[in-house]
């Protein structure tokens, strides 16, 4: 498994590392960072995407809107996204999986968990 | 009828007789053979099966049958313990992602808490560790004001900052953490008023001194207890947090970050020998 690349757009620094360095116990993945919606779109539109993980609340333009606007891109219409929520926010979650997500993952994040649905959407091992 | 045909219907009785009895006489014949074959056959049996008891080949086939139900007990003994094997290693590997979730927990929150010299970066970073990767919806942290040995909230989250208010060193749940610098958790409905009596409270130690504290208030949705791994959080919180804040107080006294000199090498330099 190689060349598969995943973007991972998460405002608090806390959390992007904290998803990066889960993600980087899957071997051969490439990961890329975005601070916001505005910035993940221009990684998008600069590169290849194999799945994408979103945060829903963020400044500038949040998750769900950037989830519709991946969705309406013909390139990226199949590709893999999942959503990150808050525990409770059943609303957040419904709107994202309508908009065309593929899976979400609640905070307190469990690294064990970013790493099986990652891996389960891109169909890799190790 | 005449005496003629009398002798003749006799006569012909006679013979039909004869007949019936010489048929049975020759199916006694023919059971008498079929008996003395099968007698004969029997015999053969007998013969053939106690040839066959006797043989050595049975008893070879008799250990044969014995060892390899002996070796299949032994493969079913072993399939067994493969299994709880298995079982064990499912359990070890849970427990070895438990740990590694709860290191890539404290090694994130370290690093985040010691990268910035900002007071205002290192609340933010508290609050993500709270929110993010403890699940906590509404907290505060109080510094102590040594002047008025009163616990002063700096920052109110996801409540009303009113209900929030400033507490002596001493006095109830809150003050006492201050005396005895050891954080105090209980089950999330134990509180009463979580406002005086909050579900968490985590003193901020700096050396022996605690310079504040954090009141955790309400959980997230379905965060029905703590953790171990909320627990060590604390526990890096309340150290960590508290060095970065000091050293954010120091910085902001200092007006700028120091800057390496003579005078610094000097006195490492005798401090270090």
């Amino acid at each position: 498994m190689s060349n598969l690349k995943v973007l991972v757009v998460e405002d608090s620094p806390t959390m992007r590392q904290l998803i990066v360095f889960a993600l980087k116990r899957i071997r051969g993945l490439q990961i890329v960072e975005a601070n916001d919606g505005v910035g993940g779109l221009k990684k998008l539109s600069a590169e290849k995407f194999d799945l994408i993980l979103t945060d829903i609340n963020m400044p500038i333009m949040d998750g769900l809107k950037l989830v519709s606007l991946i969705r309406n891109d013909p390139q990226y219409k199949v590709v893999p996204v999942v959503v990150i929520t808050t525990e409770g926010a059943q609303e957040d979650r419904d709107r994202a999986l309508a908009l065309g997500a593929n899976e979400y993952i609640t905070k307190p994040i469990q690294t064990a968990k970013i790493i099986e649905v990652v891996r389960r959407l891109l169909e890799v091992g190790g | 009828m005449s005496d003629r045909d009398e002798n003749m219907g006799a006569t012909q009785r006679a013979e039909e007789f004869l007949q019936v009895f010489k048929r049975g006489a020759e199916f006694t014949q023919d059971l008498l053979k079929e008996n003395e074959r099968l007698r004969f056959q029997i015999l053969k049996l007998e013969q053939t099966a106690s040839d066959v008891s006797t043989s050595p080949d049975v008893d070879q086939l008799k250990n044969r049958i014995g060892v390899l139900e002996s070796e299949k007990q032994e493969i079913l003994d072993r399939i067994k313990a493969i299994e709880q094997e298995n079982i064990d290693y499912d359990n070890r590997y849970s427990e070895v992602e438990a740990e590694n979730n709860l290191l890539a927990n404290l090694y994130i929150s370290s690093y985040q808490l010691h990268s910035t010299l900002e007071i205002s970066e290192i609340i933010r970073i508290i609050q993500e560790i709270l929110l993010n990767l403890v699940g906590v919806e509404q907290f505060s942290i109080m510094l102590l004001d040594e002047t008025r040995l009163t616990l002063r909230p700096l920052v109110v989250e996801g409540t009303d900052p009113k209900l929030v208010t400033s507490v002596k060193v001493g006095e109830g749940a809150i003050g006492e953490t201050v005396q005895t610098a050891a954080h105090r958790l209980l089950a999330p409905d134990a509180a009463g008023d979580v406002f005086s009596d909050p579900i968490a409270i985590i003193p901020l130690v700096v050396g022996q001194d605690v310079i504040g504290v954090i009141n955790i208030y309400k959980l997230l949705q379905q965060k029905v207890s703590f953790s171990n791994i909320d627990e060590e959080l604390f526990n890096l919180l309340g150290a960590h947090a508290a060095t970065a804040i000091f050293t954010a107080m120091l910085h902001i006294e200092q007006g700028s970050r120091p800057v390496f000199h003579d005078s610094f090498f000097a006195r490492m330099s005798d401090t270090l020998g």
